[in-house]
Protein backbone atom coordinates (compact mmCIF):
# COMPACT_ATOMS: atom_id res chain seq x y z
CA UNK A 1 0.00 0.00 0.00
CA UNK A 2 1.42 3.58 -0.94
CA UNK A 3 0.47 7.08 -1.54
CA UNK A 4 0.36 6.43 -5.14
CA UNK A 5 -2.62 4.05 -5.16
CA UNK A 6 -5.36 7.30 -4.35
CA UNK A 7 -4.13 8.92 -7.50
CA UNK A 8 -6.83 6.23 -8.28
CA UNK A 9 -9.85 8.40 -8.74
CA UNK A 10 -11.84 5.33 -7.04
CA UNK A 11 -9.61 5.18 -3.53
CA UNK A 12 -9.26 8.72 -3.54
CA UNK A 13 -12.87 9.49 -3.47
CA UNK A 14 -13.57 6.51 -1.04
CA UNK A 15 -10.73 8.08 1.18
CA UNK A 16 -11.85 11.45 0.88
CA UNK A 17 -15.67 10.70 1.47
CA UNK A 18 -14.33 9.06 4.87
CA UNK A 19 -11.87 11.72 5.64
CA UNK A 20 -14.08 14.71 5.27
CA UNK A 21 -16.60 14.57 7.86
CA UNK A 22 -13.18 14.40 10.45
CA UNK A 23 -11.61 17.19 9.22
CA UNK A 24 -14.68 19.55 8.58
CA UNK A 25 -15.55 18.25 12.76
CA UNK A 26 -11.94 19.35 13.45
CA UNK A 27 -12.14 22.29 11.40
CA UNK A 28 -15.03 23.92 13.30
CA UNK A 29 -13.48 22.80 16.66
CA UNK A 30 -10.62 24.92 15.72
CA UNK A 31 -11.62 27.56 14.67
CA UNK A 32 -14.32 28.21 17.40
CA UNK A 33 -11.91 27.74 20.13
CA UNK A 34 -9.15 29.23 18.44
CA UNK A 35 -11.13 32.28 17.56
CA UNK A 36 -13.54 32.71 20.47
CA UNK A 37 -10.38 32.46 22.76
CA UNK A 38 -8.33 35.08 20.68
CA UNK A 39 -10.97 37.40 20.02
CA UNK A 40 -12.55 37.90 23.64
CA UNK A 41 -10.35 36.02 25.77
CA UNK A 42 -6.98 37.47 25.16
CA UNK A 43 -5.70 40.64 27.20
CA UNK A 44 -5.68 43.68 24.40
CA UNK A 45 -2.83 44.40 23.05
CA UNK A 46 -0.64 47.56 24.42
CA UNK A 47 -0.20 50.21 21.61
CA UNK A 48 -2.65 49.15 19.20
CA UNK A 49 -5.89 48.04 21.67
CA UNK A 50 -8.80 45.83 19.96
CA UNK A 51 -7.43 45.93 16.27
CA UNK A 52 -4.50 43.78 17.07
CA UNK A 53 -7.18 40.94 17.31
CA UNK A 54 -7.70 40.75 13.77
CA UNK A 55 -4.19 38.51 13.64
CA UNK A 56 -6.18 35.65 14.45
CA UNK A 57 -7.76 35.97 11.23
CA UNK A 58 -5.20 37.73 9.04
CA UNK A 59 -2.01 35.27 10.02
CA UNK A 60 -3.42 32.19 9.14
CA UNK A 61 -4.87 33.37 5.80
CA UNK A 62 -1.72 35.16 5.10
CA UNK A 63 0.32 31.90 5.47
CA UNK A 64 -2.30 29.42 3.77
CA UNK A 65 -2.74 32.03 0.57
CA UNK A 66 1.44 31.12 0.56
CA UNK A 67 1.06 27.69 1.25
CA UNK A 68 -1.85 27.26 -1.08
CA UNK A 69 0.08 28.25 -4.00
CA UNK A 70 2.79 25.45 -2.50
CA UNK A 71 0.66 22.93 -2.75
CA UNK A 72 -0.34 24.04 -6.21
CA UNK A 73 3.32 23.62 -6.96
CA UNK A 74 4.10 20.08 -5.52
CA UNK A 75 0.61 18.44 -7.30
CA UNK A 76 1.53 19.74 -10.63
CA UNK A 77 4.94 18.80 -10.35
CA UNK A 78 4.04 14.85 -9.53
CA UNK A 79 1.36 15.26 -12.43
CA UNK A 80 4.12 16.22 -14.62
CA UNK A 81 6.57 13.37 -13.41
CA UNK A 82 3.54 10.83 -12.70
CA UNK A 83 0.85 12.17 -14.22
CA UNK A 84 -1.62 11.29 -11.52
CA UNK A 85 -5.23 12.79 -12.38
CA UNK A 86 -6.24 13.40 -8.87
CA UNK A 87 -2.98 15.33 -8.22
CA UNK A 88 -3.42 18.02 -11.03
CA UNK A 89 -7.41 18.11 -10.24
CA UNK A 90 -5.92 19.07 -6.59
CA UNK A 91 -4.27 21.42 -7.64
CA UNK A 92 -6.88 22.77 -9.84
CA UNK A 93 -9.45 22.63 -6.71
CA UNK A 94 -6.83 24.33 -4.69
CA UNK A 95 -6.55 27.42 -7.20
CA UNK A 96 -9.69 29.56 -6.10
CA UNK A 97 -9.31 28.93 -2.68
CA UNK A 98 -5.50 29.88 -2.69
CA UNK A 99 -7.14 33.20 -4.95
CA UNK A 100 -9.82 33.47 -1.87
CA UNK A 101 -7.41 33.17 0.97
CA UNK A 102 -5.10 35.93 -0.45
CA UNK A 103 -7.42 38.28 -1.53
CA UNK A 104 -9.11 38.28 2.22
CA UNK A 105 -5.77 38.60 3.72
CA UNK A 106 -5.35 41.75 1.97
CA UNK A 107 -8.78 42.75 2.80
CA UNK A 108 -7.79 42.15 6.38
CA UNK A 109 -4.72 43.64 6.33
CA UNK A 110 -6.38 47.07 4.60
CA UNK A 111 -8.98 46.46 7.77
CA UNK A 112 -6.04 46.48 10.20
CA UNK A 113 -3.45 49.02 7.99
CA UNK A 114 -6.29 51.27 8.00
CA UNK A 115 -6.08 52.90 11.87
CA UNK A 116 -2.65 51.67 12.76
CA UNK A 117 -0.56 52.67 9.36
CA UNK A 118 -2.98 55.04 8.83
CA UNK A 119 -3.52 53.83 4.87
CA UNK A 120 -5.53 50.77 4.37
CA UNK A 121 -2.84 49.98 1.42
CA UNK A 122 1.07 51.06 0.99
CA UNK A 123 3.32 49.86 -1.75
CA UNK A 124 5.49 47.66 1.09
CA UNK A 125 7.50 44.99 0.07
CA UNK A 126 4.86 42.09 1.49
CA UNK A 127 1.91 44.11 0.51
CA UNK A 128 3.31 44.24 -3.25
CA UNK A 129 4.31 40.59 -3.16
CA UNK A 130 0.53 39.35 -1.96
CA UNK A 131 -0.95 41.45 -4.87
CA UNK A 132 1.24 40.25 -7.69
CA UNK A 133 0.46 36.53 -6.06
CA UNK A 134 -3.40 36.80 -6.26
CA UNK A 135 -2.42 38.10 -10.18
CA UNK A 136 -0.68 34.43 -10.66
CA UNK A 137 -3.48 32.98 -9.35
CA UNK A 138 -6.04 34.75 -11.51
CA UNK A 139 -3.54 33.68 -14.42
CA UNK A 140 -3.66 30.09 -13.22
CA UNK A 141 -7.19 29.95 -13.11
CA UNK A 142 -7.90 31.49 -16.40
CA UNK A 143 -5.57 29.04 -18.59
CA UNK A 144 -7.77 26.26 -17.03
CA UNK A 145 -10.85 28.19 -17.82
CA UNK A 146 -9.81 29.17 -21.68
CA UNK A 147 -8.25 25.07 -22.93
CA UNK A 148 -10.67 22.42 -23.32
CA UNK A 149 -8.86 19.51 -23.53
CA UNK A 150 -8.77 18.44 -20.24
CA UNK A 151 -5.26 16.58 -19.76
CA UNK A 152 -3.69 19.37 -22.40
CA UNK A 153 -4.96 21.85 -20.04
CA UNK A 154 -3.37 19.89 -16.88
CA UNK A 155 0.15 20.47 -18.83
CA UNK A 156 -0.24 23.83 -19.93
CA UNK A 157 -1.32 25.07 -15.78
CA UNK A 158 1.17 22.98 -14.78
CA UNK A 159 3.95 24.44 -16.34
CA UNK A 160 2.02 27.92 -15.60
CA UNK A 161 2.43 26.36 -11.72
CA UNK A 162 6.31 26.18 -12.04
CA UNK A 163 7.21 28.97 -14.14
CA UNK A 164 5.13 31.00 -12.03
CA UNK A 165 6.40 29.78 -8.81
CA UNK A 166 9.93 31.02 -9.69
CA UNK A 167 8.92 34.46 -10.89
CA UNK A 168 6.51 34.61 -8.00
CA UNK A 169 9.86 33.76 -5.49
CA UNK A 170 12.11 36.07 -8.00
CA UNK A 171 9.77 39.18 -7.80
CA UNK A 172 9.38 38.42 -3.92
CA UNK A 173 13.32 39.45 -3.16
CA UNK A 174 12.62 42.32 -6.72
CA UNK A 175 10.17 43.95 -4.64
CA UNK A 176 12.70 44.05 -1.27
CA UNK A 177 15.17 45.99 -4.10
CA UNK A 178 12.91 48.38 -5.08
CA UNK A 179 10.91 49.59 -1.55
CA UNK A 180 11.28 48.99 2.20
CA UNK A 181 8.23 48.46 4.30
CA UNK A 182 6.11 49.66 6.51
CA UNK A 183 4.54 45.68 7.39
CA UNK A 184 6.10 44.38 10.74
CA UNK A 185 8.69 41.12 10.82
CA UNK A 186 6.92 37.80 11.20
CA UNK A 187 4.79 37.17 14.39
CA UNK A 188 5.84 33.34 14.42
CA UNK A 189 8.87 31.61 13.98
CA UNK A 190 10.43 28.46 15.46
CA UNK A 191 13.69 30.39 17.56
CA UNK A 192 11.31 31.84 20.50
CA UNK A 193 13.24 35.09 20.28
CA UNK A 194 10.78 37.59 17.85
CA UNK A 195 7.53 35.47 18.73
CA UNK A 196 4.66 36.97 19.78
CA UNK A 197 4.03 36.72 24.14
CA UNK A 198 2.92 33.48 25.11
CA UNK A 199 -1.30 34.64 25.92
CA UNK A 200 -1.62 35.19 22.12
CA UNK A 201 0.59 32.36 20.72
CA UNK A 202 -1.80 29.61 21.62
CA UNK A 203 -4.88 30.89 20.39
CA UNK A 204 -3.18 31.72 17.24
CA UNK A 205 -1.85 28.47 16.68
CA UNK A 206 -5.41 27.07 17.06
CA UNK A 207 -6.56 29.32 15.05
CA UNK A 208 -4.34 28.36 12.22
CA UNK A 209 -4.94 25.22 12.50
CA UNK A 210 -8.06 25.63 11.94
CA UNK A 211 -7.29 27.20 8.86
CA UNK A 212 -4.60 25.08 7.62
CA UNK A 213 -7.88 22.07 8.23
CA UNK A 214 -10.36 24.58 6.24
CA UNK A 215 -8.06 24.45 3.60
CA UNK A 216 -7.58 20.44 3.64
CA UNK A 217 -11.22 20.29 4.03
CA UNK A 218 -12.42 23.00 1.32
CA UNK A 219 -9.33 21.11 -1.11
CA UNK A 220 -10.88 17.79 -0.22
CA UNK A 221 -14.26 18.75 -1.42
CA UNK A 222 -13.39 20.27 -4.69
CA UNK A 223 -11.20 17.70 -5.53
CA UNK A 224 -14.18 15.54 -5.10
CA UNK A 225 -16.08 17.81 -7.30
CA UNK A 226 -13.91 17.96 -10.03
CA UNK A 227 -13.38 13.95 -10.24
CA UNK A 228 -16.77 13.77 -10.48
CA UNK A 229 -17.15 16.16 -13.18
CA UNK A 230 -14.58 14.70 -15.18
CA UNK A 231 -16.66 11.11 -15.06
CA UNK A 232 -19.60 12.90 -15.97
CA UNK A 233 -17.58 14.42 -18.80
CA UNK A 234 -16.24 11.24 -19.92
CA UNK A 235 -19.57 9.32 -19.45
CA UNK A 236 -21.26 12.28 -21.40
CA UNK A 237 -18.86 11.81 -24.03
CA UNK A 238 -19.63 8.12 -24.25
CA UNK A 239 -23.02 8.78 -24.25
CA UNK A 240 -22.55 11.10 -27.60
CA UNK A 241 -20.77 9.00 -29.23
CA UNK A 242 -23.14 6.12 -29.24
CA UNK A 243 -26.43 8.41 -30.20
CA UNK B 1 19.65 25.86 -40.72
CA UNK B 2 19.78 28.22 -38.18
CA UNK B 3 20.29 31.44 -40.57
CA UNK B 4 17.83 30.15 -43.21
CA UNK B 5 15.05 29.87 -40.04
CA UNK B 6 16.18 33.15 -38.72
CA UNK B 7 16.00 34.87 -42.21
CA UNK B 8 12.71 33.44 -42.66
CA UNK B 9 11.43 34.82 -39.61
CA UNK B 10 12.55 38.48 -39.90
CA UNK B 11 11.63 38.35 -43.94
CA UNK B 12 7.95 37.39 -42.00
CA UNK B 13 8.25 40.21 -39.46
CA UNK B 14 9.34 43.10 -41.83
CA UNK B 15 6.91 42.02 -44.89
CA UNK B 16 3.51 43.64 -44.98
CA UNK B 17 1.18 42.77 -42.24
CA UNK B 18 4.05 41.49 -40.30
CA UNK B 19 3.26 44.15 -37.69
CA UNK B 20 7.21 44.72 -37.17
CA UNK B 21 6.93 48.36 -36.86
CA UNK B 22 3.42 48.60 -35.05
CA UNK B 23 5.18 47.90 -31.79
CA UNK B 24 7.16 50.80 -31.91
CA UNK B 25 4.05 53.12 -33.18
CA UNK B 26 2.99 51.87 -29.96
CA UNK B 27 5.45 52.98 -28.32
CA UNK B 28 5.51 56.46 -29.45
CA UNK B 29 1.89 56.15 -28.94
CA UNK B 30 2.04 55.83 -25.29
CA UNK B 31 4.49 58.00 -24.60
CA UNK B 32 2.39 60.31 -26.03
CA UNK B 33 -0.47 60.12 -23.77
CA UNK B 34 1.63 60.08 -20.91
CA UNK B 35 1.78 63.98 -20.75
CA UNK B 36 -2.60 64.74 -21.71
CA UNK B 37 -2.77 62.03 -18.60
CA UNK B 38 -0.42 63.45 -16.47
CA UNK B 39 0.08 67.30 -17.28
CA UNK B 40 2.91 68.92 -19.08
CA UNK B 41 4.92 69.73 -16.23
CA UNK B 42 8.51 69.27 -16.96
CA UNK B 43 9.98 68.56 -13.48
CA UNK B 44 6.76 65.85 -12.98
CA UNK B 45 7.76 64.23 -16.64
CA UNK B 46 11.25 63.87 -15.81
CA UNK B 47 10.59 62.13 -12.65
CA UNK B 48 7.78 59.09 -13.87
CA UNK B 49 10.06 59.24 -17.40
CA UNK B 50 12.01 56.30 -16.78
CA UNK B 51 9.10 54.41 -15.24
CA UNK B 52 7.19 55.45 -18.14
CA UNK B 53 9.84 54.77 -20.80
CA UNK B 54 9.88 50.82 -19.15
CA UNK B 55 6.63 50.51 -18.74
CA UNK B 56 5.85 51.72 -22.81
CA UNK B 57 8.51 49.08 -23.95
CA UNK B 58 7.06 46.07 -21.68
CA UNK B 59 3.45 46.97 -23.44
CA UNK B 60 4.30 47.18 -26.75
CA UNK B 61 6.87 44.12 -26.38
CA UNK B 62 3.54 42.28 -25.70
CA UNK B 63 1.47 43.61 -28.30
CA UNK B 64 3.30 41.98 -31.14
CA UNK B 65 3.46 38.17 -29.07
CA UNK B 66 1.16 36.45 -30.14
CA UNK B 67 2.68 36.09 -33.52
CA UNK B 68 5.49 34.22 -32.50
CA UNK B 69 3.66 30.63 -33.10
CA UNK B 70 0.36 31.53 -33.69
CA UNK B 71 0.41 31.60 -37.28
CA UNK B 72 2.70 28.71 -37.70
CA UNK B 73 0.56 26.73 -35.07
CA UNK B 74 -2.26 27.15 -37.32
CA UNK B 75 -1.04 26.17 -40.77
CA UNK B 76 0.97 23.82 -39.52
CA UNK B 77 4.80 24.86 -40.37
CA UNK B 78 5.26 24.08 -36.83
CA UNK B 79 4.94 20.37 -36.95
CA UNK B 80 7.55 20.83 -39.89
CA UNK B 81 9.98 23.02 -38.01
CA UNK B 82 9.17 20.01 -35.40
CA UNK B 83 10.25 17.04 -37.65
CA UNK B 84 13.52 19.17 -38.84
CA UNK B 85 16.82 17.96 -37.31
CA UNK B 86 16.64 21.49 -35.35
CA UNK B 87 15.87 20.82 -31.53
CA UNK B 88 12.73 22.74 -30.68
CA UNK B 89 14.94 24.49 -28.04
CA UNK B 90 17.21 26.04 -30.71
CA UNK B 91 13.51 26.87 -33.03
CA UNK B 92 12.17 28.65 -29.74
CA UNK B 93 15.37 30.56 -29.40
CA UNK B 94 15.95 31.62 -32.83
CA UNK B 95 11.79 33.18 -32.54
CA UNK B 96 12.61 34.81 -29.51
CA UNK B 97 15.72 36.55 -31.11
CA UNK B 98 13.67 37.27 -33.95
CA UNK B 99 11.00 38.61 -31.94
CA UNK B 100 13.58 40.56 -30.21
CA UNK B 101 15.02 41.98 -33.27
CA UNK B 102 11.74 43.24 -35.02
CA UNK B 103 10.17 44.74 -31.64
CA UNK B 104 12.76 45.29 -28.44
CA UNK B 105 15.36 46.35 -31.03
CA UNK B 106 13.97 49.78 -32.37
CA UNK B 107 12.30 50.45 -28.81
CA UNK B 108 15.86 50.67 -27.72
CA UNK B 109 16.55 52.76 -30.64
CA UNK B 110 13.22 54.91 -30.40
CA UNK B 111 13.77 54.91 -26.38
CA UNK B 112 15.98 58.01 -26.35
CA UNK B 113 14.43 60.19 -28.64
CA UNK B 114 11.05 59.37 -26.80
CA UNK B 115 12.84 60.68 -23.51
CA UNK B 116 14.12 63.49 -25.24
CA UNK B 117 10.05 64.52 -25.02
CA UNK B 118 9.60 63.83 -21.68
CA UNK B 119 12.69 66.07 -20.48
CA UNK B 120 14.50 62.89 -19.11
CA UNK B 121 17.50 64.42 -17.50
CA UNK B 122 21.10 63.96 -19.39
CA UNK B 123 23.16 61.65 -17.62
CA UNK B 124 20.26 58.88 -18.07
CA UNK B 125 19.91 58.51 -21.57
CA UNK B 126 23.32 55.76 -21.80
CA UNK B 127 21.72 53.68 -19.27
CA UNK B 128 18.17 54.17 -20.35
CA UNK B 129 19.36 52.31 -23.78
CA UNK B 130 21.77 50.13 -21.89
CA UNK B 131 19.28 48.62 -19.65
CA UNK B 132 16.71 48.66 -22.33
CA UNK B 133 19.08 46.93 -24.45
CA UNK B 134 20.48 44.04 -21.47
CA UNK B 135 16.08 44.05 -20.39
CA UNK B 136 14.05 43.97 -23.38
CA UNK B 137 15.77 40.31 -24.26
CA UNK B 138 14.13 39.25 -21.49
CA UNK B 139 10.91 40.40 -22.27
CA UNK B 140 10.67 38.55 -25.57
CA UNK B 141 12.27 34.75 -24.04
CA UNK B 142 9.54 35.42 -21.38
CA UNK B 143 6.79 36.08 -24.37
CA UNK B 144 7.68 32.70 -25.80
CA UNK B 145 6.62 30.71 -22.80
CA UNK B 146 3.18 32.48 -22.81
CA UNK B 147 3.42 32.43 -26.44
CA UNK B 148 3.67 28.85 -26.09
CA UNK B 149 1.60 28.38 -23.61
CA UNK B 150 -1.80 30.05 -25.04
CA UNK B 151 -0.89 28.86 -29.08
CA UNK B 152 -4.04 26.87 -29.03
CA UNK B 153 -6.41 29.27 -27.67
CA UNK B 154 -8.45 31.09 -29.66
CA UNK B 155 -8.20 35.01 -28.77
CA UNK B 156 -5.83 34.29 -26.39
CA UNK B 157 -4.03 37.76 -26.69
CA UNK B 158 -5.79 39.07 -23.93
CA UNK B 159 -4.97 35.43 -21.85
CA UNK B 160 -1.36 35.87 -22.95
CA UNK B 161 -1.22 39.61 -21.53
CA UNK B 162 -2.52 38.10 -17.62
CA UNK B 163 0.06 35.51 -17.74
CA UNK B 164 2.82 37.47 -19.52
CA UNK B 165 2.62 40.65 -17.44
CA UNK B 166 3.18 39.32 -13.78
CA UNK B 167 6.37 37.50 -15.35
CA UNK B 168 7.73 40.86 -16.52
CA UNK B 169 7.69 42.20 -12.61
CA UNK B 170 11.64 41.61 -11.90
CA UNK B 171 12.62 43.03 -14.98
CA UNK B 172 10.55 45.91 -14.84
CA UNK B 173 11.46 46.77 -11.36
CA UNK B 174 15.49 46.16 -12.39
CA UNK B 175 15.08 48.16 -15.99
CA UNK B 176 13.46 51.29 -14.31
CA UNK B 177 15.42 51.43 -11.55
CA UNK B 178 18.64 51.53 -13.46
CA UNK B 179 17.29 54.56 -15.18
CA UNK B 180 16.58 56.37 -12.02
CA UNK B 181 19.24 55.69 -10.42
CA UNK B 182 21.06 57.16 -13.51
CA UNK B 183 18.64 60.37 -13.28
CA UNK B 184 19.44 61.16 -9.79
CA UNK B 185 22.92 60.51 -10.21
CA UNK B 186 23.50 57.59 -7.94
CA UNK B 187 25.40 54.28 -8.66
CA UNK B 188 23.59 52.23 -10.89
CA UNK B 189 25.57 49.04 -11.00
CA UNK B 190 23.89 46.84 -8.32
CA UNK B 191 20.67 47.15 -10.00
CA UNK B 192 22.08 46.93 -13.66
CA UNK B 193 24.19 43.43 -12.67
CA UNK B 194 21.11 42.12 -11.01
CA UNK B 195 19.22 42.93 -14.70
CA UNK B 196 21.31 41.69 -16.32
CA UNK B 197 20.89 38.43 -14.22
CA UNK B 198 17.74 38.24 -15.19
CA UNK B 199 17.88 38.10 -18.54
CA UNK B 200 20.43 35.78 -18.68
CA UNK B 201 18.73 33.34 -16.53
CA UNK B 202 15.84 33.63 -18.98
CA UNK B 203 17.96 33.40 -21.85
CA UNK B 204 19.27 30.11 -20.40
CA UNK B 205 15.73 28.87 -19.09
CA UNK B 206 13.07 30.06 -21.53
CA UNK B 207 13.28 28.19 -24.67
CA UNK B 208 13.30 25.18 -22.91
CA UNK B 209 10.34 25.95 -20.95
CA UNK B 210 8.77 27.04 -23.85
CA UNK B 211 10.00 24.02 -26.15
CA UNK B 212 8.50 21.65 -23.56
CA UNK B 213 5.52 23.25 -23.77
CA UNK B 214 5.52 23.38 -27.60
CA UNK B 215 5.60 19.62 -27.11
CA UNK B 216 2.84 19.30 -24.50
CA UNK B 217 0.51 21.12 -27.33
CA UNK B 218 1.43 19.30 -30.30
CA UNK B 219 1.08 15.62 -28.28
Amino acid sequence: MSLWEFANPVKFIRLSGRLLPWVSGLTVICLAVGLIWGLFFTPEEARQGHIAKIIYIHVPLAMMAINAWGMMFVTSLIWLIRRHHVSVLAAKAAAPIGATFTLLAIITGAIWGAPTWGTPWVWDPRLTSFAVLLVFYFGYMALWAAIEDPDKAADLTSVLAMVGTVFAFLSRYAVNFWNQGLHQGASLSLDKEENVADVFYIPLLLSIAGFVLLFLALVLLRTQTEVRARRLRALMLREGANA
Amino acid sequence: MTRAVLMRELRLALRSGGGAGLGLVFFLIVILLIPFGVGPDETLLALIAPGTLWIAALLACLLSLDRIFQADYEDGTLDILTLSPMPLEGLVAIKGLAHWLTTGLPLVIAAPVLGLTLSLPAPAYGWLIASLLVGTPALSFLGTIGAALTVGVRRGGLLLSLLVLPLYIPTLIFGASVVTSAAEGQSVTTAFQLLGGITLFTLALAPFTAAATLRMQMR
